[in-house]
């Protein structure tokens, strides 16, 4: 990704940003609410308006692409909140988007064994820690080789999110896929990526190695605490 | 991640065995479905006088199944299904009018016509919102009419197309004037069809379908071509509404231009919402109920039935929002509840 600008209508919220991610990188992105952090994952997933720069991914020009084709092309989202399909059975999730590869359902199931307990509720029968998992299960059937994370913690049981940490960074290490976690929680998020991305106002304020900001506290506090 | 994944293994397969239901995998028939069809064959030789209704009801079921996949499964809201239906009918009923006079062909003809005619106008119809949707559906319902009622000297106008004559289905069995063969010709038929509908369904590419109903952007994020997927169910239903529309046309041996009346559109969607949207035997089970209980109102009260079936209407869409079929469901999952 390099010069994009991009909002929603007339609106310009991210600006002049450059992204560049290796095979089996891990990226955090950090920030204060509003700084376009969802917004950064929603243009790589075409769901906002790009006025400028180009997305290139693995030789494609993503910019060109509807959203569908783009997860087709290995990119797979998980957007914040909520958002299994109320009516669908978790079995049905993952059946309905499946996709060749190393990730099949039944390693969907041995990765999250709570939803394997729950294979025929619905998706609203189920808790939010549960839709959660749900909603990164399904995006790992579909095989990405670039998975989208948009603050997966948020509003968990500390319990749930230790599962989904360990998950997270299993995937990270495993190194079969590039991860981008949006998180607001800063320090797990460093803990868990090798490299970060700090945006403010729309544009990138920080870039390096996780390990190296999470070594600064001061720095840190400045470019996220709330002031 | 692999130690702490063993240790978990017990609940799982505890949990394993136990009922899932409307899962993917097991397609087997349930009891409930076993007992409706068993009841739809068992009314042919309990109601030998009520035949002609009987394959009517059943047709007009299948047209509210094929709106049941455009509307409760991919959740296109339209007002214009008739267009399809019509199409079916006429292309049956002017083959069986000119010479060509083997059903079953008939038949399929109708559902390749109904298809291309559905094909085209999904084009139009899935790009849009609920409101335009509605709108598109009605213009192009309307239009058909028109077209069907200017172009009186192959299509009979207002006064309908008559004169269609059949060969005896696979040369045995010729339709007769109690409807005999026609009610068995359209239960065949309708289970065949259904049982097709059935499977896709539950098919990914079905389940896929309920995901762009219920969210859009989240389907296209995992990769699903969200308006193809709608394009195909859009046809889809329409060449099942065109088989409905030719079943009709060849069990009453005449095409009514109100096949192709918007009053035919909006009775079909009555009768799903009626029945259950989304539910599969919602559009057979609306159907039943509305035209039994539009018969047997018209035969206590000849000249204000229509009140009492707007009456029914209201109350039991008032109190059973989710239809007939999900009341029952909901009524069946509290008296369990209870049991516990």
């Amino acid at each position: 990704m390099t010069g994009v600008t991009a909002g929603y209508g007339p609106a310009v919220v991210l600006e002049d940003i450059d992204v560049a991610l290796a095979d089996g990188d891990s990226l955090a992105v950090l920030g204060r609410n509003g700084v376009g952090k969802s917004t950064l994952l929603a243009t790589l997933m075409g769901l906002t308006r790009l006025f400028r720069g180009t997305l290139c991914w693995r030789g494609a020009d993503l910019a060109r692409l509807p959203t569908h084709r783009r997860a087709r092309l290995g990119l797979g989202w998980v957007p914040q909140g909520r958002c299994t399909w109320a009516s669908l059975t978790v079995d049905e999730h993952l059946a309905a988007v499946a996709r060749p590869g190393p990730w099949t359902a039944e390693r969907a199931f041995r990765t999250f064994p709570r939803l394997a307990e729950r294979r025929g509720n619905r998706g609203n029968q189920l808790s939010g820690g549960e839709q959660r998992m749900l909603a990164i299960a399904r995006a790992l059937v579909v095989n990405p080789r670039l998975l989208l994370l948009d603050e997966p913690m948020e509003g968990l049981a500390p319990i749930v999110v230790h599962e989904l940490v360990s998950v997270i960074r299993s995937l990270v290490v495993d190194g079969g896929m590039a991860v981008i976690v949006v998180e607001q929680h800063a320090r797990l998020a460093l803990s868990l990526t090798q490299r970060v991305l700090v945006l403010d106002r729309g544009r990138i304020v920080h870039c390096g190695p996780s390990q190296a900001l999470l070594a600064e506290p001061a720095t840190l506090d400045r470019l996220v605490a709330i002031p | 991640m692999a130690g702490s994944a063993e240790r978990r293994e017990p609940p799982r397969r505890a949990a394993a065995p136990a009922p899932r239901r409307g899962s993917l995998s097991d397609g087997r028939w349930r009891p409930l479905e076993v007992a409706f069809w068993a009841g739809t064959l068992a009314a042919y030789f309990a109601f030998p006088a009520w035949h002609v209704l009987g394959s009517q009801i059943l047709i007009t079921g299948l047209f509210a199944v094929s709106l049941d996949i455009v509307l409760g499964y991919a959740g296109i809201v339209s007002l214009g299904h008739a267009a399809f239906f019509g199409v079916g009918a006429y292309v049956a009923g002017l083959l069986a009018a000119n010479g060509w006079h083997e059903p079953l062909s008939a038949l399929g003809a109708a559902a390749l016509a109904a298809a291309v005619a559905g094909y085209l106008a999904s084009f139009l119809v899935v790009r849009g919102t609920d409101l335009t949707r509605l709108t598109v559906t009605l213009g192009i319902g309307l239009m058909l009419w028109e077209a069907a009622n200017r172009a009186s000297s192959i299509t009979g106008g207002v006064d309908g197309l008559s004169g269609v004559t059949l060969a005896p289905i696979l040369g045995r069995w010729t339709f007769d004037l109690r409807g005999d063969v026609a009610y068995a010709y359209a239960l065949v038929v309708v289970f065949a069809v259904f049982t097709g509908v059935r499977r896709i369904v539950s098919s990914p590419f079905g389940r896929s379908l309920v995901g762009i109903r219920e969210s859009s952007t989240r389907m296209a994020a995992i990769g699903a071509p969200v308006e193809r997927r709608l394009r195909a169910a859009f046809t889809l239903g329409a060449a099942i509404a065109g088989i409905a529309g030719a079943l009709i046309a060849q069990t009453t041996q005449f095409v009514g231009i109100d096949a192709l009346s918007f009053e035919r559109s909006a009775e079909v969607l009555v009768m799903l919402v009626l029945g259950g949207a989304g539910r599969l035997y919602g559009g057979l089970v609306g159907a039943l109920v509305f035209m039994v209980a539009q018969n047997g109102l018209a035969g206590i009260d000849p000249v204000y039935w229509q009140f009492w079936l707007g009456c029914l209407l209201v109350v039991v869409v008032l109190f059973f929002r989710e239809g007939i079929l999900g009341g029952a469901a909901n009524l069946a999952a509290r008296a369990r509840g209870r049991r516990r």
